[in-house]
């Protein structure tokens, strides 16, 4: 590079160029010192094992889970063609759908509500975000009993109004709909935490300008409200999409995966793969799949949707 | 969508009977939605007190007649039995031990990379950065077989290690700091360590005791976390005496389905230290994790 330069500037510059390149070697040194603890149990836990996970979803393993024989794409094969796959797949799209527009829509309701100045509205605020406390082992444990058909609340209040509830839990038509209400109550909390920050950060002049302007009530809320919060209601979309694709607590407390494979989500099917069949490399495949669902639908949310969002 | 009132951004008040209504309207809806959230909870804390004979009652009861503590009576003789299959004072005193532990060491890892990604000038730090964040988009279900035959692979399972460590290093708990870390006078830094203070003692007399509120943040989120995960206790325990208290909830509640006012004192053990965590932590909690939010 200092080729065309005179032989002592060239020298100099060397010189120059050599301690430089000593200091900044002393530099990286002292950042890794600081960063190694993390990056070993990164590489250790995250990584490696990523890539061990790539591997295995390629051979064929023995039950403690050595690759035994390679098996190339196989088992991608085997799970495009298989028809258990697409049905947990579809289950799992299913049980999101259920899910996460309604746990946003009611938080954003309890959040609305609580973006008040009143006396004691603390109060109210950690009441609403109190689930974010309860573990989904212990919401589905007491929902369980909610939902019990002889001696739960949820059926006898329903046949005050005339309706006969399902056996929630075994009824194979029910039983996505019960473990989605549990996660529908689980995710309130951190969604109203949210979409309240979310709701604080509206600047004042916006309304008061609003209403100067004649705008009123459902007016305000589509044309300022809904706007300024989209930022945060995008955020949800996106971690709670993920959230759900990945719920394992609920199913597993609730109905393992059944009856008849009606809760079946994918993450379920690939403990089940993995934990109780052995077949390591076929569940780490599926997991990859999983992965890759999730990644695009990631995607495709931040390309399609995040246009409409509006950040100030 | 129908004629409700109106939703408004704050109530700015104002004298005169209709004001007077429409507060207290609000507060009675207020009152309705807070209900409805926390019933189930609710529900939990009172059949935990209630007979089993009025639990089997028809119509279901909601508040326990003559209140008692016969179900957490039989929690605590059960779990003081020799060779008790519901060891639940050992649940809690793994799912603490573990939980803190965690804590600790997020405290610890995460601390230190904050530091440097804040303070130092060092050549590949923005894509070091960048691997740390990556580590947030990995799912857990594509690295959980791998890790299994890791920590089996170590003899670690039935093990606090085990159940621990592979969560000690957090990227979300660098970024959250390193947000907080970035907010101090980088004149402070230069003084000191032009000073000769030494980098190390900067971050530990100056930093750390300057960003508590974030540190506390951390605390309580990775506590909170820690405290209810299901998925991996479940995977790297079998001995009872080493299950966690979330596993320990549900295996009572398939061993003992019809004993749901037992059920429901063990749900209320196990969901009391993280509701208690919450009410003394909340304005930390939210004010730490929003925060992070709307600067990331």
């Amino acid at each position: 590079m200092a080729r065309v330069q005179t032989a002592a500037a060239g020298r100099l510059d060397a010189r120059a160029r050599g301690r430089k390149r000593a200091r900044a070697v002393r530099d990286l040194g002292e950042g890794l010192l600081y960063l190694a603890p993390s990056l070993f149990l990164f590489a250790v836990f995250v990584f490696i094992p990523l890539g061990r996970t790539v591997y295995l979803s390629l051979f064929y393993t023995s039950p403690i889970g050595a690759p035994r024989e390679f098996a190339g794409f196989d088992h991608y094969v085997d799970l495009v063609t298989n028809p258990a796959f697409r049905r947990s797949l579809g289950t799992t799209f299913l049980f999101v759908l259920y899910t996460v527009p309604g746990s946003i829509v009611i938080a954003l309701g309890l959040a609305v509500l609580a973006n008040r100045r009143l006396r004691g509205i603390n109060v109210f605020r950690t009441l609403f975000s109190s689930t974010i406390a309860v573990s989904l082992a212990v919401a589905a444990t007491i929902w369980a009993l909610m939902l019990n058909p002889s001696i739960g609340l949820f059926n006898y209040v329903l046949s005050l109004v005339g309706v006969r509830g399902p056996a929630w839990l075994t009824d194979p038509t029910a039983a996505l709909i019960s473990v989605s209400l549990v996660t529908i109550w689980a995710a309130l909390g951190f969604n109203t935490i949210v979409l309240l920050a979310g709701l604080q950060g509206i600047p004042e002049e916006l309304y008061e300008s609003a209403k100067i302007d004649g705008a009123a009530g459902l007016g305000i809320f589509r044309n300022i409200t809904l706007p300024m919060l989209s930022p945060s209601l995008f955020f949800l979309l996106v971690v709670n999409v993920i959230q759900v694709f990945q719920a394992f607590t609920q199913v597993h407390a609730l109905t393992r995966g059944g009856p008849v494979e009606a809760t079946n989500v994918l993450v379920y099917s690939i403990y089940l793969d993995a934990f109780v069949n052995f077949q390591f490399g076929y569940a780490s495949a599926q997991a990859l799949v999983l992965f890759a669902v999730i990644l695009t639908l990631t995607l495709v949310q931040f390309r399609v949707i995040e246009r409409r969002v509006h950040y100030q | 969508m129908s004629a409700m009132p109106a939703p408004r951004s704050a109530e700015l008040g104002g004298a005169g009977p209709t004001s007077l209504v429409r507060t207290l309207g609000l507060y009675v809806l207020l009152a309705v939605a807070a209900l409805a959230v926390a019933f189930p909870l609710l529900i939990a804390f009172s059949y935990s007190f209630m007979a089993e004979s009025q639990i089997a009652s028809f119509p279901p009861p909601i508040l326990p007649t003559r209140p008692t503590l016969a179900n957490f009576q039989e929690v605590v003789e059960r779990a003081l039995r020799p060779n008790s299959p519901l060891p639940i004072f050992h649940y809690l005193l793994n799912s603490f031990v573990v939980s803190t532990a965690v804590v600790a060491g997020q405290l610890v890892t995460a601390s230190l990379a904050a530091y440097a990604f804040a303070f130092f000038a060092f050549p590949g730090k923005n894509l070091l950065f960048l691997v740390f964040l990556a580590t947030l988009m990995v799912p857990w279900e594509a690295t959980i077989v791998p890790n299994y035959i890791t920590v089996r692979d170590l003899n670690w399972l039935d093990t606090y290690q085990g159940l621990a460590v592979p969560f000690m290093a957090t990227g979300f708990g660098t970024f959250l700091l390193r947000q907080s870390f970035l907010q101090l006078p980088g004149e402070l830094y230069d003084a000191a360590v032009v000073d000769g203070a030494g980098k190390f003692r900067f971050l530990w007399q100056i930093v750390l005791p300057l960003s508590r509120p974030a540190l506390g943040t951390l605390a309580v989120y990775s506590f909170l976390a820690t405290w209810n995960q299901y998925f991996w206790p479940l995977l790297v325990t079998n001995q009872p005496l080493m299950r966690t208290v979330q596993v320990g909830i549900v295996q009572l509640k398939f061993e003992e389905s019809t004993r749901w006012g037992l059920v429901m004192a063990g749900v209320v053990i196990v969901v009391l230290p993280t509701i208690i965590l919450l009410v003394l932590g909340q304005r930390q909690l939210v004010r730490g994790l929003t925060a992070g939010a709307i600067k990331g």
